[in-house]
């Protein structure tokens, strides 16, 4: 009864406080302005199935997929083995879908076990390929310090876990053998478990090293659970919703801003009143572009909390390639960063609350802006259809728009588009020129 | 032969109209280098007895460069007086040799009143193969020689048109080689997102070097590619590298022009 209990509070505890950080993510991901997304639902459900369920875009880089697909799968599939996890929690009982399942039940969590197996060297290779490979996107600045240990962190917990299981799955299996000399049959304990806990010829210790595979299991499921909120690795959930919500339109689409469109309306309008006063219903201006989290789009800040740093972006990126200071990763965690701080300082001291910080200037430079060539090549890449693009170009108009702060050459492109309508200093009278030079 | 160009105004006032409105760009319009892709064009539309017709000086730069830098009201201004412009000569059909342009017009115009169907000159041409209204069977100015293929990003990515440039690059019985970065993973040339216009950001290399080293790699006697920018950005990287007697780079509208003999 005691170990029901105490079960029920761990799982009442850890259920709460994880729903609480996801409310207050939730919050912050609507401090966005407003943008569209509900459209289509036939073709969003069919983009989440294929990218997010389906893991397309993951194969452009095969053999990470790969490693990837099996991490993934272990942890779908290991779902079930929760359910069963659970109920065995609350009920006291042991291993509840044997004797409903019969020789399903064996199937499946052989399935698991070897998914669980797999994972486990996975697993491995990807803290080598991270700490001793040194791939030029897990060394870069913007990976120092906490992202780094971040990705460290949840790989070791990955490690703790599987050993959990196996622990778990060994004991029994061990102690199975001494009580009735009848394996479970498993496919990876009915091996590991003798090698491992053969030894022990008390079944009482036996019982204990499972309960401590199990409790210990339980235990990480609930320490990940809600270490994801506070880590990259959110995306194993915000995937869906990302792509469910992800940008439809052809990528070279960018925004018209429908303030703009009002306001050069009025310009072209031969009988537009230029004294008239503003209309009554008309909110207060909003910024042009993005100096903040708060100014981009609800769908910018859920793809910030979405991104898992894998900088498939970055290393595609053409500025970056040839050592400008973009790195389309950074901003997606220059965004995410900014945002927690922002939505903390709401919650703590009020809703007018500003602490005199910005996203453009303290955390993301101009520099960075300006080396973009809007080739998109980093919205191609995303896994999970992040956009860091549209972030950038709405940092540039905020830059441009409201503080006419921009390269000077491009202060002269500008200047002669309005004056000649081109870029370049051409009379608009010699366009047609060509058509008669030989 | 001289190239037939006619306006819009020249059309609407002889009573015409035109199947097609050619979109020439910034750069066709006064770049030295451009200019010849424009007339590649032209000399295609010519052959084919498309009635075609152009703005002349009443086209004027569709904003992409300004909307790219950021300043979203110089492109709207843009847009919304070239709107006004299209509209009113009833424009159905526009053809574009620049990606940028063809970008924004087919895209971003539309929820500003200007709506049109948008074809890149690569597809309008493959249009024109298809129907049967250019021929290039037994043509031999290219026969056997290695080509690559350069991704604009804004015909590409932004827009995912790949296909159409290849397959007209084929119909000249050549070698079409990749290079290594191609397509949806297309290295960009450096130009977009107004780059053209300013000096890049400090860091260790040129994009243009970079892109241009791909082309190298591909051991091509020819860079094809499908705008005005790239063309121009791939052109400066081969002379960085030394190489301008060994590989040359055309607009696919040249190597079409060529290879038909106009």
């Amino acid at each position: 009864m005691n170990s029901i209990i105490a079960f029920a509070l761990l799982s009442i505890g850890g259920i709460s406080f994880f729903t609480w950080n996801v409310l207050k993510i939730r919050q912050n991901i609507l401090l966005g302005r407003e943008t569209n997304r509900s459209d289509n639902s036939g073709e969003r459900w069919r983009t989440m199935l294929l990218v997010a369920f389906g893991q397309k875009k993951m194969f452009s880089r095969p053999i990470a997929a790969l490693l990837h697909l099996v991490i993934y799968s272990a942890f779908l599939i290991t779902q079930i083995e929760l359910i069963e996890i659970f109920i065995d929690g609350l009920s006291g009982e042991h291993r509840v879908f044997e004797d409903a399942l019969g020789g399903f039940y064996t199937f499946l969590i052989s399935f698991i076990e070897i998914l669980s197996l797999l994972t486990f060297f996975v697993t491995i290779a990807f803290l080598a390929r991270r700490n001793l490979l040194k791939l030029p996107r897990f060394t870069m600045s913007e990976l120092r310090g906490w992202p780094m240990k971040d990705a460290n962190l949840i790989l070791i917990f990955e490690i703790i876990l599987l050993s959990c299981i196996f622990t778990m799955n060994g004991a029994d299996e061990a102690s199975h053998l001494l009580k009735s000399n009848e394996s479970y049959g498993f496919a990876v304990s009915q091996f590991l478990g003798p090698i491992l806990f053969g030894g022990i010829k008390s079944i009482d210790t036996l019982h204990v090293l499972e309960q401590i595979g199990w409790w210990g299991h339980i235990f990480m499921v609930f320490v990940f659970l809600n270490y994801l909120p506070y880590s990259k690795h959110l995306h194993i959930l915000l995937a869906f919703p990302n792509t469910y919500f992800s940008n439809l339109e052809n990528k070279g689409r960018f925004t018209n801003m429908e303030s703009v469109t009002n306001e050069v309306k009025l310009m072209l309008d031969p009988n537009a009143d230029p004294y008239a006063a503003p209309t009554a219903t008309s909110d207060a201006p909003q910024r042009f572009g993005a100096k903040d989290v708060t100014d981009l789009t609800w769908k910018n800040l859920m793809d910030a909390y979405s991104c898992t740093e894998c900088g498939r972006c970055t290393s595609s990126c053409p500025a970056n390639i040839t050592g400008k200071k973009l790195s389309p990763r950074k901003i997606m965690m220059d965004t995410r960063d900014r945002l927690v701080e922002v939505g903390e300082g709401l919650r703590k001291n009020g809703k007018d609350y500003q602490d005199g910080k910005s996203l453009l200037g303290d955390y993301i430079t101009e520099e960075e802006l300006w080396a973009c060539t809007s080739c998109n090549a980093c919205v191609q890449e995303c896994p999970i259809n992040i956009d860091p693009l549209s972030i950038i170009i709405d940092l540039r108009r905020y830059l441009v728009m409201e503080e006419s702060k921009m390269p000077t050459e491009l202060t002269g492109m500008l200047t002669n588009i309005e004056n000649n309508g081109a870029p370049w200093q051409f009379s608009p009278i010699d366009r047609l020129n060509w058509a008669n030079e030989e | 032969m001289s190239l037939k160009v006619p306006t819009m105004a020249e059309m609407l006032a002889n009573g015409e109209t035109a199947d097609v409105l050619f979109w020439v760009g910034c750069a066709g319009s006064f770049d030295d280098r451009a200019k010849k892709i424009t007339k590649a064009v032209v000399k295609i539309l010519n052959h084919c007895n498309v009635k075609f017709a152009v703005l002349g000086t009443e086209e004027s730069c569709s904003g992409d460069p300004a909307k790219r830098a950021g300043n979203e009201f110089t492109f709207q201004m843009q847009a919304m007086m070239n709107i006004q412009v299209l509209n009113g000569y009833e424009v159905k059909k526009i053809v574009t040799a620049c990606p940028h342009c063809f970008n924004t017009l087919k895209n971003e115009y539309p929820e500003l009143g200007g709506e049109y169907e948008v074809v890149h000159h690569t597809q309008l041409i493959q249009d024109l193969i298809n129907t049967g209204k250019l021929a290039l069977e037994g043509n031999q100015t290219f026969k056997g020689k290695k080509i690559t293929f350069h991704d604009p990003c804004y015909l590409g990515r932004a827009n995912d048109v790949y296909e159409a440039p290849r397959t007209l690059i084929e119909k000249l019985d050549v070698e079409l080689v990749e290079m290594k970065r191609c397509k949806t993973t297309g290295l960009c040339c450096g130009a977009g997102g107004a780059q053209m216009f300013k000096e890049a950001e400090k860091g260790n290399k040129e994009i243009n070097i970079e892109r241009t080293e791909d082309a190298l790699e591909t051991n091509s006697s020819i860079i094809a590619t499908g705008c005005p920018f790239c063309n121009t950005m791939m052109t400066d990287g081969i002379k960085h590298a030394e190489k301008e007697s060994e590989i040359q780079v055309l607009d696919v509208a040249e190597l079409i022009a060529n290879a038909a003999d106009l």
